[in-house]
């Protein structure tokens, strides 16, 4: 115990000086400051408790993240359960000439664009609103209620979202009651079709659009408030402030969410339009992840689903890497840096 | 631009947004943007609330009072625990929901336990082989595997229809490993440093100092992977065929959402409870778990979530 404890402490003393040079200057390497950066061995020994507590993360990626990546080899053979991955025959891109050629698929990418780009428009605004409306509430108590009501249906589930909305808009719901009761006809939101992409949209702004807010609010906390002052004195009133001092401070969240979104714009709630396609049908709610599932798992053919599946996998992280670098052109640091 | 990226929500700047009081440079809003403003909070704190509370009073209500809403109950009639009482004699659901907050505890265990590990072992840029094990972690948020390939993996390794399959596949979210790094990563480094030269090994200061130092944010971050499991539906269908094993959001969606009859409804007579009431009552066991841990943690969030978050 006591001879490892002062190895430890030996090696640590160094250590300090090292670890802030390598925070400050990782990109230069060993050649500026090489006699601050210790050799691999003495780092290996002062830091392997560290890297053991990294392990136990890193077998969990690399056997549910990575072996997977690996898996998709599937996508180019015709793989069969029974056979096995290593003895199903290779057959090269046919079957993603064959998902390319597939009106199902070319669906799929249009209802999850469409979805994305719904929501983009629908969606993304309002945290950014609410922020304000919230920012200028003036009583900690009021604020902090009020934020603690809208946060919480992000942590209900999509079953019970989709729930809850089935019992106030389905045909049986809260609404339908109402117009029943005023002599009308009931409507059934969740069955049509023709609404489907209002009610998702809805779905989604009721569970997340309240926990959106905490980013912005966060940036707004982090505008000084010497600004707003300064802007008042020379005569801004609120909508120049507003414009001139709030805005410009969010926006660097607003990018950056935005690279996210876009990201992710191939990812369109998965759960919940799976919960939903029953009701609406495949037509109107029919996305790429759907799509995977459905032909993999549903019906059996592994190979095609996979394929989908990878397309999604690498149009998703190119439209990342391309977000990003749109990012870095408006003079945001974006989601990484290469610093 | 750059006060952005700092960690927002720390320091004076945040004491200073807390002030109630109208600073004296900002001029009184118009009272008719006092009303707008009170009425959109108002609606939508509504939005929010007002069908929960139709769900909870409905899965209270006797059948008489459904009947007579014709649905839906909003306005309070008669009040009966029925179809509780029916939930917890029924079996399936009292069944679900053992399975449910199995699952939680022993998955909400095993992530945090891993993630703060690993958010630690990564907080000091320069150690050894950090940048090589933080790259490993952060690839997998920019490309993902698929379905296809994550479902022949659990089904190779022999875990469908284990409840392993429940927790293993999305044990860990690098996003709250990031997280609870960017947190360790902004404490003192002088308090660590003269631990570490008092020759306290990394273990004991992890367990012994930084833990203790970051309540807040292993809370949220335990809310989060504690939510994550409780509300995971798609795991269930895609790892559990066997129906006595699955979890409560999988029970949820069949009872509610495809309308399959709760057992032991079918025997009407006295006593049996109204079915809406007992659809509503299975919505409510699943609301309550969180409903009972999210005041707790809530008032983390901001300062939590957002030193991780914002610095992305």
């Amino acid at each position: 115990m006591t001879t490892t404890e002062s190895t430890l402490t030996a090696s640590a003393v160094p250590a300090q000086g090292s670890y802030r040079a390598d925070a400050g200057g990782t990109r230069q390497g060993g050649q500026s400051t090489p006699r601050k950066k210790a050799g691999v061995r003495t780092r290996l020994r002062r830091d392997k408790s560290l890297v053991l507590m990294t392990l136990p993360a890193i077998a969990l990626l690399m056997v549910f993240a990575y072996v997977p990546m690996l898996g998709n080899i599937v996508a180019f053979q015709d793989y069969s359960p029974f056979v096995g991955i290593p003895d199903s025959p290779f057959v090269g891109l046919d079957n993603f000439t064959r998902v390319l050629g597939d009106p199902g698929f070319w669906l799929a990418v249009k209802n999850t664009l469409v979805i994305t780009a719904f929501q983009l428009v629908f969606f993304f605004p309002i945290p950014i609103v609410l922020a304000l409306l919230f920012n200028s509430i003036l009583s900690p108590a009021l604020r902090s209620t009020i934020q603690a009501i809208v946060y919480l249906p992000h942590f209900f589930s999509w079953v019970l979202v989709v729930s809850v909305f089935q019992q106030v808009f389905g045909g049986a719901g809260l609404v339908s009651q109402g117009l029943r009761a005023q002599g009308w006809q009931a409507m059934d939101v969740m069955t049509n079709p023709d609404t489907f992409l209002f009610l998702i949209t809805s779905q989604a702004i009721w569970k997340d659009a309240g926990w959106g807010i905490i980013v912005f609010l966060a940036a707004l906390s982090a505008i000084d408030q010497e600004q707003y002052e300064a802007a008042a004195v020379d005569g801004a009133n609120r909508w120049r402030r507003m414009w001139h001092v709030t805005l410009p401070g969010l926006r660097g969240v607003v990018i950056l969410l935005l690279i996210l979104r876009l990201g992710d714009s191939l990812s369109v709630g998965f759960e919940q339009l799976i919960l939903q396609r029953d009701a609406v049908g495949a037509e109107a709610s029919e996305v790429l992840d759907t799509f995977v599932y459905y032909s993999g798992i549903q019906n059996g053919d592994w190979s095609y689903a996979a394929a989908a599946g990878l397309i999604k996998g690498v149009v998703s992280l190119a439209l990342i890497l391309g977000a990003n670098k749109l990012a870095h052109l408006f003079g945001e640091s974006g989601v990484y840096s290469k610093s | 631009m750059s006060t952005i990226t700092k960690p927002a929500g720390t320091g004076s700047k945040a004491l200073r947004t807390k002030k109630s009081s109208r600073p004296a440079w900002e001029e009184e809003p118009h009272a008719a943007a006092k009303v707008g403003k009170a009425a959109v909070l108002t609606m939508v704190v509504i939005a929010v609330l007002g069908p929960l509370y139709s769900i909870v009073l409905t899965s209270l209500s006797s059948q008489a009072t459904i009947t007579s809403a014709g649905g839906m109950v909003i306005v309070p009639g008669e009040i009966t625990l029925d179809a509780y009482r029916q939930i917890i004699s029924g079996g399936v659901v009292t069944r679900a929901v053992l399975v449910s907050v199995g699952v939680t505890a022993v998955g909400t265990l095993l992530s945090m336990v891993v993630s703060v590990l690993c958010a630690y072992g990564l907080s000091r840029p320069g150690s050894f082989a950090h940048t090589p094990i933080l790259f490993t972690l952060l690839l997998t948020m920019f490309f993902s595997a698929g379905m296809i390939p994550a479902f022949l993996l659990v089904s190779g390794l022999g875990l469908i229809n284990t409840y392993w399959a429940l927790i293993l596949p999305g044990a860990i979210s690098v996003f709250n490993i990031i997280i609870l790094r960017g947190f360790f990563m902004g404490i003192d480094r002088g308090i660590l440093d003269s631990a570490r030269i008092d020759g306290a090994s990394e273990w004991r200061i992890l367990f012994q100092i930084v833990l203790p130092m970051s309540k807040a944010v292993t809370a949220v971050i335990s809310l989060f992977y504690g939510v994550g499991y409780w509300n995971a539906f798609f795991n269930a269908v895609l790892y559990i065929n066997d129906s006595a094993m699955n979890p409560l959001q999988v029970v949820l969606r069949s009872y509610v959402l495809q309308g399959v009859m709760v057992p032991g409804q079918i025997a009407v007579g006295q006593g049996a409870a109204p079915s809406l009431a007992l659809q509503m009552a299975v919505i409510v066991v699943a609301v309550v778990p969180i409903l009972m841990v999210y005041p707790l943690v809530q008032k983390h969030f901001t300062k939590g979530v957002m030193i991780g978050a914002v610095k992305g």
